[in-house]
C-alpha cells in the first residue's frame, strides 16, 4: 500500500510538468490553444490526491509517514540525497493544492478567454502547480529550496503576464526582488545547517537537533534565518510590500498563487521544519506574525481597490497563521492555512467575477476611464450576480469568524492557542500577542463586510451599470460554488486535529524525555483559554460586523466624515503605513545616491584630474615660455603623464570588451590568492 | 633517464613551443599551424599515458575536425589578399603578468597537494573497455552528448546562415 | 632529475592553460581567441588523463576526456558560426570593435 501511495504522489507531481512541457512548446497548435490539457491533468491529480487523503483517513494514524530517498549527487564526502516524504500534513496539502489549482484552471478558461498569451498562461499555471506540489512533497532543505525558487519564478512570470503594462512588469520585478531578500536569509540558514550537521534531510536534521548537535544561539539564529524565507514568500512584515502590488497579475493567479498556495508555502515551511525553532525563535516568529496581522488589517480598512483589500486581508491572515505557529498552535496554524486556502481563493475568484462584470458593463457604456476594480464605483450588484454574491458572502462569513463557518473553527483555534500560551507563560509579550490578534480579528470582520456592502449593496456610481452587468459563465461560477461549499464545511470534523500533531523533539531523541508531566499541568488552563477564546472571538467578530453594518448599510455614520475627522490616521492607513515610501526613501534612494556618487566621482575626480592635468600643462607651458625652465617643464609633463595614465587606466575599466573583463576577473583571483597567503 | 622521460620532454617542448607560436605569432596562418602541432603533441602525451583511444580521437576530431573548422573560419572571415591576415594584440603587459600569476598559483597548488599515488602498471588497450562503458555505465551521458552534438550542428547551421536575422 | 610522474604532466598542463588564457585575453581576432579556448580545453584534458593514469584504477578519467573532446567540438562549431555571423554584420571579427556592451 505504501508503494501505491508513493506512486500516486509521484504521478500527481510529474503530470503538471509533462503538461507544462507540452503546453509551452505545442500549446498554440493544440485545439483550443491547449487549455484543456493542464486543466484535465490537474483534475486527474485532484482525484489521486483524494485517493491518498482517503487512505490517510482510513488509516487514521498520527504517526503515519512514508519516506523514499535516493542518492542524487556524490562529490567526494559530500552526499546529497533527494526524496519524498508523505505524512498526514503532506496528504492534506496535496489535496488543497490540487483542488485549488484544478478549480483555478477551470475558472481561467472563462476569465482569460481571448487573452493574447492564452496558451502560455496555462503553461505557466501548470509549471507553478508542479513546483508547488514538489515543494510539499520533498524531504530535505536542499530540494525545498529548489522548488521554493521555482514557485518564485512562476509567480514572477504570472504577475508579469500582461507585461506591456508598466505597473505589471514593475510589480513582477518587485515581487521577485523582495522575496529574494528573504530567500537569502533562508539560504544562509540552510548553509549553517549543512555546515554544522552535514546533511540536508529533514529527519536527519531533526534527530541531530534532538541529540543536541545544533543548539543554543546558533540554533535560534538558524531558525530565524530559515524563517526569513517564510517572511519573504508569505509576505510578512517587513517584506510584505510586494503582495499588494502582485495584484497586477490576472485575478485567477492572485487566487492560486497569492492567496491559497505559494504565499502559504512560508507557513508550510515553518510547520515542516517546526523542530528547528527554539523558544526564542518561536517568540520572534509569533511577533512578526502578529505585527503583520495587525498592520495589514488596518491598511485594508482604507483601501478602495477590491483586490487590494483582499491582498491586505491575505497578508493579515498569513500573519495569523505564522503567529499561531509561533505561539505553539501548530495544528491551528496549519488548519487555518487549509481553510484560508478555500475561502480566500473563493474571495479572489469572486472578485474576479465582479471585475469581469464591471469591465463588461463599462465596455458596453463605452467608458474606458472608470476603474472596474474600484469599490466606490460598485454597488447593488447583489441581484445581478446572485451566485457570486452568495458564495462571496459565505467566504466573508468564514474569514470573519461567524460561527458554524469553517474559518470560525480555525481562527478560534488560533486565538485559543495564543490565549493559552499567554496564560501559561505569564509573560508580557505573549499577552500582547494575544490581545493584538483579537483586535485584528475584529478589524478583519469590519473590512470584509465593508467590502461586501460596498460591492453588493447600495447604489453604483453610475446607475446604468446595473443594466449591463451580468453573471459570469458557468465555467467560472462552478468553481465558486465548489469553493463555497468547502468554505462552509471545511472546518468540521476532528481529523485534522487528530492526524496533524505537533512534532516533538522527544520522538527523535534516543532517550525519551517524559513530556507527560508538562502536559498535565497545562491542560486545565488550556481548556479555559479555548472556551474563553471562543466567546471572545464571537463577541469581537460580532462587533466588527455590527460596526461595518452601521457604517455601510444603515449609514448611521458617514465613513467619509470619520475619515475627515481623523485625517492623519486615515492618510496613514491610505498610504499603507508609508512602507513603500519608507523603502523608496531608504533602500532605493540609497542605491540611487550610490550611483550618483559614482557618477560624480567619474565626472569630477577623474575628469577633473585629466582636466586639471591639462590646465597644469598649460600653466607649465606658460611658465616655460616665461622662464624657459626645462626642469619645471619636465616635472609638469611627468605629472600630466602620470595623471593621464591614471585617468586612462581607470577609463579602461568600462570598455565593454569581454577580454578586459576576463583579465580583471583573473587579476582579482590572483590578488585574492596572494592576500589569502599573506593573512592566513 | 628512461625512454619514457625523454619522450615526455620532447613532447613537452614541442607542445609548449607550438603553443607559444600560436599565442605570440602575428600571422593567423602561423597561429593555426602552431595549434596543429600543439594538438599533435597532446595526442602523443595521451599515448604515453596509456590512453590510445583518446589519442586517436584527439587526432581525428581536433586535427581533422576542429582545426579545419578554424582554418575555414580564418579563410571566410579575412580578406586573403593584402595584409589583413595579421592579428593584433591588446593589453599584453597586464595579461602576461596576470597569467604568470595564475601559473604561479597553479604550480603552488600542484606542489602543496598530497597526491596519493597508486602503483602504475603497464598500460593496456582501452578501446574495448571504453566501448563497453559507453554502452553500460555511461549510456545516458553518451545519449545526451549525441543530442548535444545534433543541437550544436543545427544551431551552427542556423546561426551561420547568411540571411539569419 | 626525478623520473617523469604525475607532477610533470600537471605542470605542463598548467603552463599550457596559461598560454591559452593569454591568447584569450590578448588576441584581437575572434578566431584566435577560439584557438586559445581550445588550448585551455586541451590543458584540462591532459589533467583528466593524467589523473586517470596515476590516481585511479578505472577509466572514468578517460571517459571524461572523450566527453570533453565532444563538447569542445560542439562549442567550436557554434562559436565559429557566431563569428561568421558577426563578420557578416560588422565586416570585422575584431573583438575590440564588437563592444556594444560598453557602458
Amino acid at each position: 500500500m505504501e508503494n501505491l501511495i508513493v506512486t500516486q504522489a509521484i504521478v500527481i507531481f510529474l503530470l503538471p510538468l509533462a503538461a507544462f512541457v507540452i503546453q509551452i512548446f505545442l500549446g498554440r497548435r493544440l485545439p483550443r490553444q491547449g487549455d484543456w490539457l493542464p486543466t484535465s491533468v490537474m483534475f486527474v491529480g485532484l482525484i489521486l490526491a483524494v485517493l491518498i487523503l482517503g487512505r490517510v483517513l482510513a488509516n487514521y494514524d498520527p504517526a503515519f509517514k512514508i519516506t523514499r530517498t535516493f542518492e542524487w549527487m556524490k562529490i567526494g564526502p559530500l552526499v546529497i540525497r533527494f526524496g519524498i516524504l508523505i505524512d498526514n500534513l503532506t496528504a492534506a496539502m496535496l489535496f488543497v493544492v490540487t483542488l485549488i489549482s484544478a478549480l483555478v484552471h477551470l475558472y481561467s478558461i472563462g476569465y482569460m478567454h481571448g487573452d493574447v498569451r492564452y496558451s502560455r498562461y496555462f503553461a505557466y499555471l501548470a509549471l507553478f502547480s508542479f513546483s508547488m506540489l514538489g515543494l510539499v512533497l520533498v524531504d530535505n532543505f536542499f530540494a525545498i529550496y529548489i522548488f521554493w525558487e521555482l514557485v518564485g519564478v512562476c509567480s514572477y512570470l504570472l504577475i508579469g503576464h500582461w507585461f506591456e503594462k508598466k505597473s505589471a512588469s514593475d510589480a513582477a520585478v518587485k515581487a521577485f526582488i523582495t522575496t529574494r531578500i528573504g530567500d537569502l536569509g533562508m539560504f544562509a540558514g540552510i548553509l549553517i545547517i549543512f555546515a554544522t550537521l552535514g546533511t540536508f534531510g529533514f529527519e536527519e536534521v531533526f534527530s541531530s537537533v534532538a541529540a543536541g548537535k545544533l543548539s543554543g544561539g546558533l540554533l535560534t539564529l538558524t531558525g530565524i534565518l530559515v524563517f526569513f524565507g517564510a517572511i519573504g514568500k508569505s509576505a510578512q512584515f517587513p517584506l510584505h510590500v510586494w503582495l499588494p502590488d502582485a495584484m497586477e497579475g490576472p485575478t485567477p493567479v492572485s487566487a492560486l498563487i497569492h492567496a491559497a498556495t505559494m504565499v502559504a508555502a512560508g507557513v508550510y515551511l515553518v510547520g515542516r521544519t517546526y523542530l528547528l525553532y527554539s523558544a526564542d525563535a518561536l517568540l520572534f516568529i509569533a511577533m512578526i506574525g502578529t505585527i503583520t496581522a495587525f498592520i495589514a488589517a488596518t491598511i485594508a480598512i482604507a483601501q478602495v481597490d477590491i483586490k487590494k483589500v483582499l491582498a491586505y486581508s491575505t497578508v493579515s491572515q498569513l500573519g495569523y497563521m505564522i503567529a499561531a505557529l509561533g505561539v505553539g498552535g501548530y495544528t491551528a496554524g496549519l488548519f487555518h492555512l487549509m481553510t484560508h486556502a478555500y475561502f480566500k481563493a473563493l474571495l479572489f475568484l469572486g472578485s474576479g467575477s465582479v471585475i469581469h462584470a464591471m469591465h463588461h458593463a463599462y465596455h458596453q457604456l463605452n467608458d474606458h476611464h472608470s476603474d472596474p476594480q474600484d469599490m466606490r464605483n460598485m454597488g447593488g450588484l447583489r441581484s445581478k450576480l446572485p451566485v457570486t454574491f452568495v458564495t462571496m458572502l459565505a467566504a466573508t462569513c468564514a474569514i470573519s469568524g461567524v460561527p458554524l463557518f469553517s474559518g470560525f473553527f480555525t481562527k478560534d483555534a488560533i486565538l485559543g492557542a495564543a490565549l493559552e500560551k499567554a496564560a501559561t507563560s505569564h509573560d508580557l509579550a505573549h499577552w500582547l500577542i494575544a490581545i493584538v490578534l483579537f483586535v485584528s480579528a475584529g478589524i478583519t470582520a469590519f473590512y470584509m463586510f465593508r467590502l461586501i456592502y460596498m460591492t453588493f449593496f447600495g447604489q453604483p456610481a453610475r446607475r446604468e451599470i446595473l443594466h449591463h452587468a451580468t453573471e459570469s459563465p458557468s465555467v467560472m461560477t462552478v468553481p465558486l460554488i465548489v469553493l463555497g461549499v468547502f468554505s462552509v464545511i471545511g472546518g468540521y470534523g476532528s481529523w485534522f486535529k487528530d492526524l496533524v500533531v505537533k512534532p516533538e523533539l522527544a520522538n527523535y531523541a534516543a532517550v525519551a524525555l517524559a513530556p507527560e508531566a508538562l502536559h498535565e499541568t497545562g491542560h486545565e488552563a488550556a481548556h479555559t483559554a479555548h472556551t474563553m477564546a471562543m466567546w471572545l472571538s464571537i463577541l469581537i467578530a460580532g462587533t466588527g460586523i455590527l460596526l461595518s453594518t452601521a457604517f455601510y448599510y444603515w449609514k448611521k455614520f458617514s465613513a467619509d466624515a470619520v475619515a475627515q475627522r481623523y485625517k492623519p490616521i486615515y492618510n496613514f492607513l491610505w498610504k499603507k503605513w508609508y512602507f513603500d515610501d519608507l523603502y523608496a526613501a531608504t533602500v532605493l534612494a540609497g542605491t540611487h545616491l550610490f550611483s550618483r556618487i559614482s557618477g560624480w566621482f567619474d565626472l569630477k575626480v577623474i575628469d577633473g584630474l585629466v582636466d586639471g592635468a591639462a590646465r597644469v600643462t598649460v600653466f607649465g607651458s606658460w611658465l616655460s615660455g616665461e622662464h624657459d625652465n626645462r626642469i619645471i617643464d619636465g616635472l609638469v609633463n611627468l605629472t600630466a603623464r602620470i595623471v593621464g595614465w591614471f585617468g586612462g587606466t581607470l577609463r579602461e575599466v568600462q570598455t565593454g570588451r569581454v577580454q578586459s573583463y576576463i583579465l580583471m576577473a583573473l587579476g582579482a583571483v590572483v590578488l585574492l590568492y596572494i592576500l589569502q597567503l599573506a593573512f592566513a | 633517464m628512461t625512454f619514457f622521460d625523454v619522450m615526455f620532454y620532447v613532447l613537452a617542448a614541442m607542445i609548449l613551443l607550438s603553443a607559444a607560436i600560436m599565442v605570440f605569432a602575428k600571422n593567423l596562418i602561423y597561429n593555426a599551424v602552431g595549434l596543429l602541432f600543439a594538438f599533435f603533441g597532446v595526442a602523443g602525451l595521451y599515448v604515453m599515458l596509456g590512453a590510445d583511444f583518446l589519442a586517436a580521437t584527439q587526432l581525428l576530431i581536433y586535427v581533422g575536425g576542429i582545426l579545419v573548422l578554424l582554418l575555414f573560419g580564418v579563410m571566410l572571415s579575412q580578406r586573403i589578399t593584402g595584409l589583413e591576415m595579421r592579428t593584433g594584440t591588446l593589453q599584453m603587459l597586464p595579461a602576461v603578468i596576470v597569467c604568470a600569476g595564475v601559473v604561479a598559483i597553479l604550480l603552488r597548488m600542484i606542489w602543496m597537494s598530497p597526491w596519493q599515488k597508486t602503483e602504475v602498471g603497464e598500460p593496456a588497450a582501452t578501446t574495448r573497455t571504453i566501448g563497453t562503458l559507453f554502452m553500460t555505465d555511461y549510456l545516458i551521458p553518451f545519449e545526451i552528448v549525441s543530442v548535444l552534438l545534433l543541437a550544436a550542428l543545427v544551431g551552427a547551421a542556423f546561426i551561420g546562415r547568411r540571411d539569419a536575422r | 632529475m626525478t623520473p617523469v610522474g604525475l607532477t610533470h604532466f600537471l605542470v605542463l598542463s598548467a603552463i599550457l592553460f596559461a598560454l591559452g588564457l593569454l591568447a584569450v585575453i590578448t588576441k584581437r581576432n575572434a578566431v584566435t581567441v577560439l584557438m586559445g579556448v581550445e588550448l585551455i580545453i586541451n590543458a584540462a584534458n591532459i589533467n583528466f588523463i593524467a589523473f586517470a593514469r596515476y590516481l585511479d584504477k578505472d577509466l572514468d578519467g578517460q571517459m571524461f576526456g572523450v566527453f570533453v573532446i565532444v563538447a569542445a567540438a560542439a562549442s567550436a562549431a557554434v562559436a565559429l558560426a557566431i563569428v561568421l555571423n558577426i563578420y557578416q554584420r560588422m565586416r570585422s571579427v575584431n573583438l575590440d570593435e564588437a563592444d556594444s556592451l560598453a557602458g
